[in-house]
């Protein structure tokens, strides 16, 4: 997650520097259907808050009465909701993007095109193995027998809310700047 | 894990619970030798990689210093290897270009980093900790593949139409992002440069995450940060570097891949006409480039020459038989090396037209970070006072690293200070000061890490006649290759240029004849070593547990360490890696672990 943090501090203060650079940078107006993402990404990191304490709540019962086997319960389902969400959100991404290119913006057209693009593909690709992240603890909370993974669950939940917070970063920085 | 919820209560659960070994002994060719996921395996791939690298590397610098000192000469055979790029073997000014520029990142990024680092950090780390292996061993082979990948990728440059870049390791922008109008080499092959750097990245981030886990979560008991051995102390703090360094690189290269081929401008600025033609780019910043490069640039020094001060402050004790003088001091001085390359990268671009007063600025911490660096040397050399030396090849070298380090970083005070940098950054005083700290030293470092861990690795001793052999004529031949170049800077030869025959450069000619030789000859010298690396393997004497009675973990188990590094058992650490001159059960030191525990 620093290394992530890192390359959008980067990409962003080369976003300061070339918007400095040269008097070619033209607004370009952001596709609404991102504020409707952002919503679903948030609404998915609330879920993926839920999952976690449903999850845990349900390990400690279970620990205590009957071990052997661990109920997922109500748990596992937010989790797949998580994961729907964040798919949905991958698909508006990508619709804003058909969008842009409906108008004739494209990656090369002016700079803050280009960044727009740069920020939401890496950005997008973050949020897919979030997603092959969530779909491999789903796989360890069902087949967990005697061993909830428990540091598998939190650090798959707490790398989504980092997407979620990036993301939140970079919108301000897309509103601001572009 | 996983793997083992269902198997009943394995002997080492209830000691590292969810610390065991998450995958049991392999039995397949492929899995033992190829696609590992043992961390001992992987080192020695990184260390096999870097060893085919830096040859390439050497073999590419001998063919730039026939060039320098015979420039109309052919080079011998060179025309019958490789017709379409040299005709009748004449070297010309864009071929040297290109093999400068490959020469530069091979070393760099692909022996530099993969041996001292990535090679000998992951196959003694988890030993020096007591852990079984990394904290993510398949993250470590992805790691180590896609290290390969980038190499292969960077090595196809050679082989595509018109060969590989030419615009430098730094691949300064525009020249670097225009394409084949920038010259040979700078269409696909300037591609596949940025592309294999950017893959090199992911690798070594990969790798970075898998040292700093493994140090915080996986050392044995008793193994307090405080009592890690110095050379462990390094990759960790390196990986630290890393990790931040390496992830700036990534979306620079990123973006110099999409002005290269999305027509972005990131980097070329509007109205740029090269070879008469206008380049399709509007109002990009060349200059940006420079810094992203440079606040990556400048920490990979450091991840170049940390690990070797780690490991000479870990072997030089074990030779000297006094402990290090000041370890904490050492520690601390690690610690404000790597937070101070992160504010001097601009020291790299005093001559890019940046603003003066941000000149003055980068100065100040490039003058105030060779004081740890000179804390540390003074600390050596202390320990040395008074000791009785073990005048082993491992202990010469860590002896030679002290001297180049020394030699290399005393032209650094001068070039920190802009207005002599001015006159001299163009100059062979910037490749003398730059090759002999970070080129040579870390070299002298990894010949130390090679001595001194190579019983462990291949439980073969490397032969220390041959050894010692080697490392005096290697010695005698750096310097007679680097010193001379330190006067050529003063007398205004500026660097990469392929040929000095104008009327004003002539008279720097014969210095230049004798660097040749001195490379040629220092070059020849390493194939002792190459024999010594390949007879020892098979043939060398066996090695004990501990021959050098050093105090760390790794010479706890034994020479090769078994498949789980402690055969089931684990150590259970009493003492720091510096207990040396101490009256213990086994001689003039303290083990850190005095004996190992039973599992469970």
């Amino acid at each position: 997650m620093a290394a992530s943090a890192m390359i959008f501090a980067a990409l962003t203060s080369a976003l300061m520097v070339r918007k400095g650079a040269a008097a070619d940078w033209r607004h370009i107006a952001l596709p609404p259907i991102l504020y409707f993402n952002t919503v679903i990404l948030v609404a998915s990191s609330a879920t993926a808050a839920l999952a976690r304490r449903r999850l845990l709540a349900t390990w400690i019962v279970a620990a205590d009465s009957r071990p052997g086997t661990v109920p997922a319960g109500t748990g596992l389902t937010w989790l797949y909701v998580t994961l729907g969400l964040g798919v949905l959100f991958v698909a508006g991404q990508l619709a804003a993007w058909r969008e842009l290119a409906a108008q004739g913006v494209f990656l090369a057209s002016n700079p803050s095109s280009s960044f727009f693009y740069v920020f939401t593909a890496l950005h997008g690709l973050h949020l897919v193995g979030g997603v092959i992240a969530l779909g491999y603890l789903i796989w360890r909370v069902r087949t967990a027998g005697d061993d909830p993974p428990e540091q598998a669950l939190g650090a798959a939940t707490l790398y989504w809310h980092f997407l979620d917070v990036l993301w939140l970063y970079l919108l301000l920085v897309l509103i601001l700047r572009l | 894990m996983a793997e083992t919820s269902e198997a009943p209560v394995t002997p080492h659960s209830d000691v590292l619970a969810g610390h065991g070994h998450a995958h049991l002994p392999p039995t397949g060719f492929l899995r033992k030798h190829v696609f590992s996921l043992d961390h001992k395996v992987i080192g020695k791939q990184y260390l096999d990689l870097a060893l085919v690298a830096v040859l390439t590397g050497m073999v590419l610098s001998w063919l730039m210093r026939f060039h320098l000192a015979y420039p109309a000469a052919a080079v011998p055979g060179l025309g019958k290897i490789a017709p379409g790029v040299a005709a009748g073997g004449i070297i010309t000014p864009e071929l040297y270009l290109q093999l400068m520029t490959m020469h530069g990142t091979i070393m760099v990024f692909f022996v530099l980093t993969t041996a001292p680092f990535a090679g000998f950090g992951n196959f003694i780390l988890p030993i020096q900790v007591g852990a079984e292996d990394m904290a993510f061993p398949r993250f470590n082979m992805m790691s180590f593949w896609v290290t390969l990948v980038a190499f292969l990728v960077l090595l196809a440059s050679f082989f595509v139409h018109e060969g590989p870049a030419l615009s430098g390791w730094t691949a300064y922008a525009p020249l670097s992002a225009i394409g084949k109008a920038a010259g040979p080499g700078q269409g696909t092959g300037q591609t596949l440069w940025a592309l294999s750097i950017a893959i090199f990245c992911v690798g070594q981030l990969l790798g970075s995450l898998n040292f700093i886990a493994t140090t915080l979560d996986l050392r044995t008991r008793g193994m307090t940060l405080m009592r890690m051995p110095f050379s462990t102390w390094a990759w960790f703090i390196t990986s630290i570097i890393g990790l931040i360094a390496f992830s700036v690189l990534l979306p620079a290269c990123i973006l110099l891949i999409l002005d290269r081929v999305a027509g972005t401008s990131f980097f070329v600025p509007a109205g740029l006409v090269v070879s008469d033609q206008l380049q399709p780019h509007s109002g990009g910043s060349p200059l940006l480039w420079q810094h992203l490069f440079w606040f990556f640039g400048h920490p990979e020094v450091y991840i170049a020459i940390l690990p070797g001060i780690g490991i000479i402050s870990h072997v030089l004790p074990a030779f000297a038989r006094k402990p290090l003088l000041g370890p904490k001091v050492v520690l601390s001085c690690m610690g404000a090396i790597a937070f101070l390359s992160y504010t001097v990268w601009g020291h790299h671009m005093f001559l890019s037209g940046m603003n003066p007063l941000s000149a003055t600025l980068f100065s100040v911490p490039t003058l105030i970070i060779t004081i740890p660096a000179t804390i540390v040397v003074l600390l050596w050399i202390g320990t040395l006072y008074g000791s009785r030396m073990r005048f082993t090849t491992a202990g010469l070298f860590c002896l030679g690293f002290v001297s180049v380090f020394v030699s290399g970083g005393i032209s650094g005070f001068f070039l920190a200070q802009p207005s002599i940098d001015t006159y001299l950054h163009g100059t062979y005083f910037v490749v003398g000061h730059f090759h002999f700290v970070m080129g040579v030293a870390a070299m002298f470092g990894i010949f130390a890490g090679m001595f001194f861990w190579f019983p462990k690795m291949y439980g073969r001793m490397l032969n220390e006649t041959l050894g010692k052999i080697h490392f005096i004529l290697t010695l005698i031949g750096v310097y007679a290759i680097f010193m001379p170049m330190h006067y050529l800077g003063l007398a205004g030869n500026v660097r990469r240029y392929s040929t000095f025959t104008d009327e004003y450069m002539k008279s720097s000619l014969p210095l230049h004849r004798f660097i040749t030789y001195a490379a040629l000859f220092t070059g020849a010298v390493q194939l002792i070593f190459l024999f010594n690396v390949f007879w020892s393997r098979f043939r060398g004497a066996r090695a004990t547990a501990n021959p050098w009675d050093a105090t760390s973990l790794e010479w706890s188990t034994s020479s090769p360490p078994p498949f789980d590094n402690f055969g089931g058992q684990h150590p259970v650490v009493v003492n720091g890696p510096n207990e040396y001159g101490t009256a213990g059960p086994a001689g003039d030191h303290l083990m850190q672990a005095p004996a190992l525990a039973p599992g469970g």
